[in-house]
């Protein structure tokens, strides 16, 4: 593995030697680590998004502290960490969902390729088409299964005849693997669907957009572990041809998807890296704890 | 493991989706725009609906609030109201007092001359100026035989043309005052004797057909005895079917019923509840008709539903730990309900109770059916008393076609706005003193 | 005089419920632990007893001895006046309440009226004593009978809470009541009315002109009870106020509750809600002076002919009135669409008006649709804006510049001023409501239904 990037010595330091200092208290107490800087690679070579410097408010309330990480193209990468953490807030970060809600503000730089997503020139119409979003509860349009898909590329101009769109629709479908099951009823309503194919309309949805990026929010946390099985089955056809980021609270599900993982605790950006190391051998004790249970 | 971006499969478009949709960016921001605009368009139309309606009314009606008053020099002519000389009160009251006010208009213009001239004359005051004169003479007796100068109301057509609502420009025949009578007016107002006063007559006086002496008081008075029933009806019944449904009712297909009743009840049109009143008070149980009781009963099954449904409201947000409290210490149901539940959800009741009332006093189309419609001169007095309400006082008024009529009608409005904004104030207030997060 | 002894009343309650407090103490000996229930109980009970049945004697009284003191009145009569047609009974009978009344009777009184006038004077007086004396007694008796009855073992906190149970449940039927009462009051005048004018015709008829003559041989004496011209104008007035009220109202929710900043939406929508709360028979004003006439002038400047009371203006300014109620309703319809929904839309680049009308409004519609039906409903019931603004004759015409009646100014034209109660005049105003009824009802279970089922959808 090549690497050109910075690497973050100073925070590495800092935590191995926390790591390797005798502990003065029994628990786990997060005011111990003032100083949190990334611990771990955050730069990839061959980045589709990079994100400098990132910090969150919502209103008063600092959400995301100071984060850098580099995601690379054709990679899954799985964002972990305990509830409230603000890995969720980071994600939604990447395709400017944060501009929905009014008393969020988001600071420093996050790059699509070349483009500056947060610069006035970038129209947010244009970007979410390029990085599109799956969301934790499935949520189909109260449309049939066929507008469901093809709503992206209707209001996006993509398809010129009926014929394109069908063509457009059953493709979508059947790399979401779903196109066996919905064949014969494409005209019923989306949510005529059980939750596990419901989510997968989504994905089909997301990608009938032919996004450069799909940002995955928990996607399986609503669904029984044959239908994530099938979501996870998935996640990992789709890396040959998109960049996914995915958050999760099943650090299993982490494991068994991304090639890479980032630790998020409390905002700050704890940990980067392949993912096998962080969970066989995770360098910062807050990732090592979350890792082992002791708290999450 | 960074594998070089494989190129997409197949049918799905080639073209990379950034073009794609810069493509179609700026059509789709201008549709963006325009639909903006159709939203800020329709709320501007409504909210310019409600201005214009309180401008329309308010620049009608403020004049209302001043009426046109003529000095007249008025001699108390003993020979006229005391011939017998005996100061007997019967004879006093009884005597022509016109006979002053003529004179006294007399003196004003002592060159007019002819009885259609006269006649001309003395129509720049009110017919009302005689009772002025009575009511003077009557609370004074030592004013007989005496001269003052008496700031007398004018006539209706005066008070319109002080106001500057009848073009001098129109033919004399066209217009509700005569050539002379404006050169009469023009010298009054020249020698300052024509002034405008604060119109006292508006809330004193019951209706009348001369619009001078017309005023809302004997409607204010009916509008109180009706709301009054009203209140003192729906409210204790609208409270014990809340309480009675929310802490009482066992879950049965009686209780749906009484649900469902409430709910549909809530959205009969108004005039439907006239004709149950006119059908059940009048004909059936013989209740007098335009009496403020028999409005009072119809408004006050108009206003249950509303009274019910908010009460309902806000017992449940009445959390049931409190309940478990109060059945925990020992207390029965309605010792539970008496003490704590009720008085926690009593603002809110009452909140929901003033806009039942607001609402109540705006209505008009059901006591038209029972005979509140009438052109009733007495201030009642009683519930039983023929009477009228604001809001129907305004329908009457609103088909008289003089200038002065449409003029109270506004200002009636006022009034009858003035209260509901009252109301209405007073429930938000009530709100936000008592509103309570559990 | 009868409102003194309300009070005369209640001032004897309240002082029962004091002696009955009182007299608790006293059995149990001072310790309250001796009696069943606390003192305020005793005192409730005794108060119970003194006014209730005092109370119910009274209301009773109270509306039966105006037609009692009648009856004995007409016997009084010499045979020549009691003998007369009903119709003509009821116009002495009349007189008669007026004479004692004190007020101006159009002709001279005739001594047989004067002497009924005394009649009536002196039973009045005596029905008015007795019931004092009956309803004194009763009060006395009532706390008599408490004060005999209260002892340490009375259960007075239970007999207490069983009547205001009994009067809870009382209450919740006078919903019930008033909807029998409602239904049975319109349905039987309809009945009635149908009885004389088949109903196939006043449903189906085309013509209507409800004048009856009073001789037989006046022109058109029959009179025409078709109603198909007002439910057209109904239709057509209503009709025209959706066209106002469904897009501005519309448009109003969604802007606010989509792109409004909460500052805006804060003063915004309760000075639009302003609206819902003017009286409509400020809005009569407004469309008969105000708009009608513009209206008017607006037509001849453009060459049309207008009718000075044209549909229009009355559809016009009713719509106005409904601006509230339809974008308050579909304010609570487009917010109870899941904000999942918005999300997935603008996670795909959708813009707010593509999120707006391909994914909101579609998901919204049946709540819509409930809400526009409302609405509707609210429209053809409305009365003062179309009695002060709309036409009386009924033409039979789908051009909103001329006059046209609705079934409310109908009801309202045919019940105002003095009716004998049984022409079919009077009747017809009657079945006109149970349509207006059967339809506003009907039109009603069907929106709320269609919310329910939307609302259900979402949770």
């Amino acid at each position: 593995m090549s690497t050109t990037a910075i690497e973050t010595k100073v925070a590495l330091d800092q935590a191995l030697d926390l790591n390797t200092a005798p502990r003065k208290q029994s628990s786990v107490e997060v005011t111990d680590y003032d100083n949190r800087q990334t611990v771990g690679k955050i730069t990839v070579d061959n980045p589709k998004m990079t994100c400098r410097g990132v910090n969150v408010y919502y209103g008063e309330k600092h959400a995301i502290k100071n984060v850098g990480l580099d995601i690379g193209a054709n990679e899954v990468i799985a964002f972990i960490g305990p509830s409230g953490c603000g890995k969720s807030t980071f994600l939604r970060c990447l395709n400017r969902m944060n501009d929905t809600i009014p008393i969020c503000r988001v600071t420093g730089q996050l790059r699509l390729d070349h483009d500056d997503i947060y610069d006035k020139s970038i129209d947010v119409v244009q970007l979410r088409a390029r990085v599109g979003m799956v969301f934790q509860k499935p949520n189909p349009f109260p449309k049939s299964i066929y507008e469901n898909v093809a709503y992206g590329p209707r209001i996006h101009g993509m398809v010129n005849t009926k014929a394109e769109l069908d063509d457009l629709v059953r493709e979508s479908l059947e790399r979401a693997g779903l196109i066996k099951e919905v064949e014969k009823r494409m005209d019923e309503p989306g949510t005529s669907l059980s939750g596990g194919q419901q989510q997968r309309l989504c994905i089909a949805r997301a990608i009938a957009v032919n996004p450069e990026v799909i940002l995955m929010d928990e996607p399986c946390s609503a669904l029984d572990p044959i239908a994530t099985a099938k979501i996870e089955e998935l996640i990992d056809e789709l890396r040959e041809n998109y960049t996914i980021i995915i958050v999760t609270h099943s650090m299993q599900q982490a494991a068994r998807v991304s090639q890479r993982t980032a630790y998020f605790h409390l905002g700050d950006l704890i940990e980067v890296g392949e993912t096998d190391q962080i969970f066989t051998n995770p360098k910062h004790k807050l990732t090592e704890d979350y890792i082992t249970g002791r708290f999450g | 493991m960074n594998k070089p971006t494989a190129s997409p499969p197949t049918k799905i478009p080639s073209r990379d989706i950034k073009t794609i949709v810069n493509a179609g960016l700026a059509r789709r921001h201008a549709a963006e725009r325009r639909f903006r605009w159709y939203g800020l368009i329709a709320i501007t139309l409504g909210l310019t609906f409600v201005v214009l309606m309180f401008a329309n009314i308010i620049g009608k009606g403020y004049p209302a609030f001043w009426q046109t008053y003529i000095q007249v020099p008025v001699t108390f002519d003993a020979a006229v109201i005391d011939p017998q000389g005996n100061r007997d009160p019967q004879a006093i009251e009884t005597a022509d007092y016109a006979a002053l006010v003529r004179a006294g208009m007399r003196q004003l213009f002592p060159n007019v001359q002819g009885r259609l001239e006269l006649r001309a004359l003395y129509g720049l005051v009110s017919s009302d100026a005689a009772h002025e004169l009575q009511d003077r003479v009557l609370q004074n007796p030592a004013l007989i035989g005496a001269s003052q100068e008496v700031w007398l109301l004018a006539s209706a057509s005066v008070d319109t043309l002080v106001k500057g609502n009848i073009d001098r420009a129109l033919d004399e025949s066209e217009r509700p005052i005569k050539d002379n009578q404006l050169e009469w007016v023009d010298k009054l107002q020249a020698a300052g004797k024509i002034e405008k006063q604060f119109n006292t007559i508006l809330f004193t006086s019951g209706d009348s057909r001369e619009p001078e002496q017309a005023g809302i008081r004997g409607a204010l008075m009916g509008s109180f005895f009706t709301l009054l029933v009203t209140f003192l009806l729906s409210f204790p019944i609208g409270v014990a079917t809340a309480v009675y449904l929310e802490e009482f009712a066992p879950k049965n297909r009686w209780t749906d019923l009484i649900e469902v009743n409430i709910n549909n009840l809530a959205a009969v049109p108004s005039i439907v509840f006239g004709l149950l009143g006119l059908a059940v008070f009048i004909n059936f149980f013989g209740l007098p008709r335009s009496a403020p009781l028999v409005g009072g009963l119809v408004l006050s099954l108009m206003t249950l539903p509303v009274i019910i449904i908010a009460g309902r409201a806000a017992l449940t947000s009445v959390p049931p730990s409190i309940r478990e409290a109060a059945l925990g210490m020992g207390a029965s149901k309605l010792q539970m309900v008496g003490h704590h539940v009720l008085p926690l959800a009593m603002p809110g009741m009452l909140t929901g109770s003033i806009i039942g009332m607001a609402r109540a006093l705006g209505e008009s189309a059901p006591l038209l059916m029972i005979g509140m419609v009438a052109f009733i001169v007495d201030v009642p007095k009683g519930f039983m008393d023929p009477s009228t309400v604001l809001p129907v006082q305004i329908y009457l008024w609103s088909d008289l076609p003089e200038r002065a009529f449409v003029e109270r009608t506004s200002a009636a409005i006022m009034v009858l706005l003035a209260f509901m904004i009252l109301m209405n104030g007073l429930a938000i207030l009530l709100r936000k003193r008592f509103e309570r997060r559990w | 005089m009868q409102s003194f002894l309300l009070l005369t009343l209640l001032l004897l309650s309240i002082g029962g419920y004091y002696m009955g407090r009182k007299r608790a103490f006293a059995v149990a000996g001072g310790h309250i632990r001796n009696l069943h229930s606390l003192p305020s109980f005793y005192g409730s009970y005794t108060a119970l007893w003194c006014g209730l049945p005092a109370l119910i004697v009274f209301a009773l009284w109270a509306t039966l001895q105006p037609s009692v003191i009648i009856d004995l009145v007409v016997a009084g009569m010499p045979p020549e006046l009691r003998n007369l047609p009903p119709d003509r009974l009821n116009l002495i009978v009349n007189d008669l309440k007026n004479l004692v009344g004190g007020n101006i009777v159009s002709s001279t009184p005739d001594p047989a009226m004067l002497e009924a006038a005394n009649h009536y004077r002196n039973l009045r007086v005596i029905g008015n004593a007795s019931l004092w004396v009956v309803v004194m007694t009763l009060a006395i008796g009532g706390i008599a009978h408490a004060w005999r009855t209260i002892s340490p073992t009375l259960r007075a906190r239970n007999r207490v809470e069983k009547i205001v149970n009994l009067f809870l449940i009382f209450s919740s039927t006078v919903a019930i009541f008033t909807t029998l009462g409602i239904v049975l009051s319109v349905v039987f005048e309809s009945i009635l009315f149908f009885r004389q004018v088949p109903i196939t015709e006043f449903l189906f008829g085309l013509h209507w002109s409800p004048q009856t003559a009073l001789r037989a041989d006046q022109v058109g004496s029959s009179g025409a009870f078709g109603a198909v011209p007002l439910f057209a104008g109904t239709l057509l007035i209503s009709g025209i106020a959706m066209l106002v009220a469904v897009p501005i109202g519309l448009m109003s929710a969604l802007y606010l509750s989509e792109y409004a900043t909460p500052k805006f939406r804060a003063v915004a929508k309760p000075a639009l809600e302003i609206l819902a709360g003017i009286p409509t028979v400020v809005y009569g004003f407004f469309a008969a002076l105000t708009v009608a006439p513009l209206i008017r002038e607006l037509g001849a400047a453009l060459g049309l002919h207008v009718a000075s009371e044209s549909a229009l203006a009355a559809g016009l300014v009713m719509g106005i009135m409904i601006i509230p109620f339809v974008s308050s309703l579909s304010d609570d319809v487009i917010n109870a669409v899941p904000q999942a929904m918005r999300d997935g839309s603008y996670a795909l680049g959708a813009t707010k008006s593509e999120t707006i009308t391909r994914v909101l409004l579609p998901a919204a519609l049946p709540g819509i649709v409930g809400s526009i039906l409302l609405a509707v409903s609210r429209a053809i019931g409305e009365t003062m804006i179309v009695v002060m603004a709309a036409g009386l004759s009924a033409n039979l015409t789908a051009n909103p510049l001329a006059a046209v009646t609705t079934v409310t100014v109908q009801i309202v034209t045919l019940l105002t001023g003095d009716q004998e109660f049984d022409s079919p005049k009077t009747l017809a105003a009657f079945a006109l409501g149970l349509v207006l009824f059967v339809v506003t009802l009907i039109l009603n279970i069907i929106a709320l239904r269609v919310v329910r089922k939307y609302r259900e959808q979402y949770e």
